[in-house]
């Protein structure tokens, strides 16, 4: 394929694609109807929540399955720490969130990451079910039926408030503008001296320590930050819902995430987005009555089917059909 | 806690143990020999529970008979499994076989809610196993919890028989060791993957039969029994047959006295236990650290 003559689409700059999609997220929120509204903003939280775990699995190769731990932290950090007679300020309820869920990173990391492959999976999955028993079988998050958010954040004044959280087009714009500020936040990462360095650790670790990395530290940076931002969808989704309850934490919730990036495709950061896309329209298509008539009651196993077929089809993921028509 | 309790809390932490084992131990080979990780495997351990309030009926109190027609049954929809789903996605990368078996668990449910519905089943214990044993001057135990720990055993030692001791169990030994030395050496890998999938189901669908006149059957079965099912597995080291016994009656053990002695905190209890195990030997019991 490289012999490939380019195509006016290899000459575009990489940055623009990427830029025109987010201003027409933005822009298109006057146009959308209520119903499409909350549908984009549904991709939108699963697309902030599928990008943290590109970057660990995509792009420094730790296959976490423990991920909703750090998604639910952040959803119950932005209810349990938000006021009890008013609403938060947004520029507290955000960082508290993504620093809640980054501790609990650092903590599951610098334990976890001592095995490898297989076993690191399960040690995640095993951390974060802990939490998930923490919160669904003790007092602490309000047991099984979780917690409701009585206000939802704000940014400035409780009175005349610059932004209002609980306000549909306002969140719209709030987590499009984080969906924004993640993908290029982890795309300057990657082309970053540290993003280099942790291809390299997913390549060959131990080339990487013997070119004197740190790779464990390297790792438990990246596992932290990808904590951190998971606890950021886990705070947009706690305001878009009003309501946390343990199955945040659920290792369906981890499994979701991780099958959405595949799906999109590994290792590209276009991947998870477009995994979250066709994730959450997959879902809503086949379980549209209107659609599909009676068989949308049993959206699972068309849902199901559809992947089989994909899997069959497209080992590179979504991405991978772009690219092939591409070249 | 007087002695009887303490007996009775022995026997089901064994029998909830050895029931564990016979799903993790399927799971376990094909995780080692095929290097799949099979999400699916706790549909398996759900269908055998399905196809026992299926199966009951027809057999009335021949129940021995209905076990070993429900894992045949089960055997070949393995087989099939693999022929249809598997045998094209060994060469591709691990998370495309989860995302598989991730879609499988989905059309599993969905059929299983298709063809019997979204109801709580029971399953009937034959007669001849329905009664209970006196212990001490107030407990009692159950028969039926006895034959399945005793059905267990049985199964557990066929199972070493067939790995320690035949011509297959070598071939399925040497493939959990090294894989590719196993396709070098002119072994015919297609067909050893195929009985070894089939074989895994086949335990996991006999484990959900025996369980199921002691839970009730119900969607949604399959996932805890999965999870607790990777945690055994992983705790036993991958691909070992004796490992995934120890980590099961470890597991078990854990469990069940967690729930005695700390109720509200006992579904951490297995979590914590793998995680301790695993940052003290970071590939499972029976390999020393890396």
């Amino acid at each position: 394929m490289a012999t490939m003559p380019p195509t006016p689409l290899d000459r575009l700059p990489p940055w623009l694609l990427p830029m025109l999609a987010g201003a027409a997220l933005l822009l298109a929120q006057p146009l959308l109807t209520p119903y499409l509204q909350d549908l984009v903003l549904r991709i939108v939280v699963l697309a902030v929540f599928a990008l943290s775990l590109e970057l660990l699995i995509g792009t420094t190769g730790l296959v976490s399955l423990g991920h909703a731990a750090f998604y639910g932290i952040g959803a119950y950090a932005t209810v349990m720490l938000s006021p009890a007679d008013g609403p938060g300020s947004i520029v507290l309820l955000l960082p508290a969130a993504a620093g809640c869920a980054a501790l609990y990173a650092l903590f599951v990391g610098a334990f976890s990451l001592r095995t490898k492959g297989v076993y690191f999976i399960m040690v995640t999955l095993a951390f974060a079910q802990m939490a998930y028993f923490v919160f669904h079988d003790t007092k602490f998050g309000g047991g099984t039926d979780g917690i409701y958010l009585n206000f939802p954040p704000v940014l400035g004044d409780a009175a005349k408030p610059l932004l209002d959280g609980g306000d549909k087009p306002t969140l719209y714009r709030l987590a499009a503008g984080v969906l924004i500020a993640t993908y290029a936040l982890l795309a300057m990462l990657r082309r970053s001296r540290f993003g280099h360095a942790l291809a390299g650790i997913r390549v060959n670790e131990q080339r990487m320590r013997a070119a004197g990395f740190p790779t464990t530290l390297y790792k438990l940076a990246a596992f932290v930050i990808g904590g951190a931002l998971a606890g950021v969808a886990g705070f947009l989704v706690a305001v878009k819902d009003g309501v946390v309850n343990p199955e945040l934490l659920s290792w369906h919730v981890s499994g979701e995430v991780m099958l959405v990036i595949i799906l999109g495709g590994l290792g590209h950061l276009r991947g998870a987005v477009i995994g979250a896309v066709a994730f959450v329209l997959l879902k809503e298509a086949l379980s549209n009555p209107a659609l599909l008539g009676r068989a949308a009651d049993h959206w699972q196993l068309t849902l199901g089917f559809t992947v089989i077929v994909f899997v069959a089809l497209l080992p590179q993921g979504l991405i991978g059909v772009l690219q092939r028509t591409r070249s | 806690m007087d002695l009887a309790t303490f007996a009775v809390q022995c026997l089901n932490a064994v029998q909830y143990g050895l029931l564990l084992f016979l799903v993790a131990s399927g799971l376990t080979l094909i995780f080692g020999i095929m290097g799949v990780i099979n999400l699916a495997h706790g549909s398996f351990y759900m269908i055998g529970a399905y196809m026992a309030f299926a199966l009951s009926p027809l057999f009335g109190q021949n129940f021995i008979l209905m076990l070993l027609c429900g894992t045949l049954l089960a055997a070949a929809l393995g087989y099939i499994l693999e022929w249809l789903f598997f045998s094209y996605l060994y060469q591709r990368e691990h998370l495309q076989q989860v995302l598989m078996t991730w879609a499988l668990i989905l059309v599993f449910e969905e059929l299983r809610s298709l063809l019997v519905g979204n109801d709580v089943h029971g399953v009937k214990a034959p007669d001849w196993l329905a009664g209970s044993i006196p212990l001490g001057d107030l407990m009692t135990y159950p028969v039926y919890r006895l034959f399945a720990s005793a059905a267990c055993i049985a199964i557990a030692i066929a199972l070493w028989f067939v790995v320690q001791r035949t011509r297959l169990g070598m071939m399925i030994r040497a493939g959990a060791s090294n894989r590719d030395m196993v396709r070098g050496l002119g072994i015919d890998i297609t067909r050893l993957y195929r009985i070894v999938f089939a074989g895994g189901v086949a335990l996991a669908a006999l484990a959900g039969m025996i369980a199921a006149p002691m839970a009730s059957v119900y969607p949604g079965m399959g996932g805890h029994v999965l999870i607790v099912s990777f945690v055994v597995v992983v705790i036993g080291g991958i691909g070992s047959i004796g490992g995934a016994l120890v980590a099961a009656l470890l597991v078990g053990f854990v469990d069940t006295f967690g729930k005695v002695f700390f109720a509200e905190y006992s579904g951490i209890g297995i979590y914590l236990l793998m995680a301790i195990i695993l940052v003290w030997r970071p590939e499972g019991l029976t390999k020393r650290g890396a």
